[in-house]
């Protein structure tokens, strides 16, 4: 992989982190083709190959859904995230496809109450090239958490 | 012969049977305590898993009732075994790992071995060790590994789900859910064999009860879950059923779901917002299956350990799992049906981002009890209204009550209010083992 296209895919990934973490909500799906795949899924099923997802979304429609839910029929406590994400290891590098992984861990702020590690996983992603730049065929979160505190709303 | 319990918190009633419930029911040691003895470990079967999970012979699985660590085991025969996972020699909280297979249980710190029934088959050094024609050490001559075996529970299966019971004199599964709990049981257990999907856990920072009053309350789905009644999934006058057991502890919420759309019923409900759409529609692709017989969800709570969920095509066990008067661990564990077709897996996958702790319709419930809890411990003088629907424990046939919750309280009182037990047919060693299930349960 060139150093450019390198580049690129860090862009893509912090853009990403930053959108989710300002609470940006409505430009998440854009990071995604409109056939794609996000889910959320605890370590134990993936590795264990049981399919079950913590959430568990397979078109940009989809996405677009689970945004409506969070901003106008979740109930729930507000809270910041940060997302920490690590350096992307590339896997494959074609002239369509970028297939990487990173680390993840988030940290959860509700007001009035100290920061605590939230979830902590993996991204495993496939990213195509498009004229507009890149978006995610496939992101998903693989997570250690063995327990998620209480309930997870936003994307990750 | 012994007590295990200490001078008693008795709590005021305010209201007229158990319409009112004092919030110091949610925060007393003393009374979780009680609980834990007096439900979890004692005349009451708990829910520890599915066969499916344990299809072979030397599969395990490591689970908890109430806060005991225990192995849920099928042995060479193919018979099911639970064990509390605690070595007769020292106390260890020895099966590390969540699952997998063996062919026999040691301890490490002095390699104890056990068979799969939970008997103790071998002790290092038994008999000694001999040097320079002396044999020294050894365990007494009279030690009998009969006696030494790890605690054996009582089990009961039916149709491919597992309870356990710390109980010996326990009465049966069947008696304990009483004819009309155990129709809406076998509905969906009906002998057919289950394929398990996956696992969602949370911990929720309330108590253990709300999460069994959350599912025993029909009068809130169409309210609080905005995502429901929207899409026209719960509407506050569809077709139900509120039917609970003799002793008001277990109970089943019936219901028949109806168009969406705007009505009578919807004109008082803020959230309700008519001409939503879904931009993709598959998340309530809902293909009515024969087994259903007329309801399209069944929601069950079988005290105090495990609530059955049939929603449209999503079934799931959800365990729940006490971790002090102030939280609860929450297993969902989310199954089919051998003779589901990929389209069917896929369809029950889909709807299960209605539910969990990401759910449409459950992130909700575990941040209401949050916030309950939080309420409950700012003022323990206080109780909450139960009075929806009236005062009394009764069926009904309508959503707009608080029925089952009184009635599970009923029961609750009668079994916290009763003098103390004693404990000789209790077969749990009592100490060793509340100390041990932190460790235990929470490594993978
Ligand atoms: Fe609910």
């Amino acid at each position: 992989m060139n150093f450019e296209t390198y580049q690129a895919l860090l862009r893509f990934y912090t853009d990403y982190a930053a959108c989710i973490d300002h609470g940006d909500l409505d430009r998440w799906p854009d990071f995604f083709l409109d056939d794609c795949v996000y889910r959320v899924q605890p370590r134990e099923n993936y590795d264990r190959g049981l399919p079950l997802a913590t959430m568990s979304l397979e078109s940009k429609g989809m996405l677009k859904d689970r945004v409506y839910g969070v901003k106008e029929t979740l109930f729930h406590d507000p809270y910041y995230q940060r997302h920490i994400v690590g350096a992307p290891m590339v896997l494959e590098d074609t002239a369509e496809l970028i297939v990487s992984e990173a680390n993840y861990v988030v940290i959860r702020t509700k007001p009035g109450e100290p920061s605590e590690v939230y979830n902590a996983g993996r991204y495993l992603d496939r990213i195509r090239r498009t004229a507009d730049g890149l978006r995610f065929e496939q992101r998903l979160c693989v997570f250690d958490s063995e327990l998620i505190p209480n309930s997870l709303i936003y994307p990750i | 012969m012994s007590t295990v319990e200490t001078p008693r918190t008795e709590l005021t009633w305010p209201g007229e049977g158990t319409s009112r419930i004092p919030y110091a029911a949610y925060t007393s040691e003393e009374l979780y305590r009680r609980e834990l003895e007096r439900f979890f470990y004692r005349s009451h079967w708990c829910y520890v898993g599915l066969e499916a999970e344990i299809p072979e012979p030397g599969n395990f699985k490591r689970t908890v009732i109430g806060e005991r660590s225990v192995i849920v085991v099928r042995d060479k025969d193919g018979a099911i075994n639970v064990v509390e996972n605690v070595c007769a020699h020292r106390g260890v909280a020895f099966c590390r790992a969540r699952h997998g297979t063996v062919k026999d249980f040691v301890c490490p710190y002095h390699q104890w071995s056990y068979d799969l029934k939970g008997n103790l088959q071998g002790v290092p050094f038994r008999r000694g060790v001999k040097q320079d024609g002396q044999v020294h050490g050894g365990m007494p001559k009279d030690f009998d590994p009969k006696d030494n075996g790890l605690n054996k529970l009582k089990v009961a299966t039916r149709n491919g789900v597992i309870f356990a019971s710390f109980d010996h004199g326990i009465e049966s599964l069947e008696d304990f859910l009483g004819p009309d709990v155990l129709h809406y049981f076998d509905r969906v257990f009906d002998g057919r064999k289950l394929t398990i999907l996956g696992y969602s856990r949370q911990r929720i920072p309330g108590n253990w009860k709300l999460m069994q009053e959350n599912i025993k309350d029909p009068y809130h789905p169409g309210l609080l879950h905005t995502w429901f009644i929207t899409f026209g999934l719960w509407r506050a006058d569809q077709k139900s059923q509120m039917v609970m057991d003799a002793h008001g502890r277990h109970a089943c919420m019936i219901s028949r779901r109806n168009q969406g759309g705007a009505s009578e019923v919807t004109k008082g409900v803020s959230s309700f917002k008519e001409d939503m759409t879904l931009n993709d529609p598959r998340f309530l692709d809902v293909q009515p299956e024969p087994w259903w017989g007329g309801p399209t969800a069944v929601m069950m709570t079988l005290f105090p350990s495990v609530i059955i969920q049939q929603q449209v095509n999503s079934v799931s066990t959800r365990h729940i799992q006490p971790v002090g008067k102030d939280a609860f661990d929450f297993v969902w564990t989310h199954f089919g049906f051998e003779e589901d077709d990929a389209e069917m897996t896929q369809r029950r996958l889909r709807q299960a981002n209605l539910f969990g702790p990401a759910g449409f319709v459950s992130a909700d419930d575990g941040e209401v009890i949050e916030f309950s809890q939080q309420g409950f411990r700012q003022r323990p003088e206080h109780a909450t209204v139960v009075e929806m629907g009236g005062r009394e424990v009764e069926n009904t046939d309508h959503m707009v009550t608080e029925t089952l919750i009184r009635g599970m309280y009923r029961y609750w009182r009668k079994v916290m209010e009763a003098g103390p037990v004693h404990t000789s047919t209790l077969a749990a060693p009592e100490s060793g083992v509340a100390q041990s299930k932190e460790r235990g349960r929470r490594c993978t």
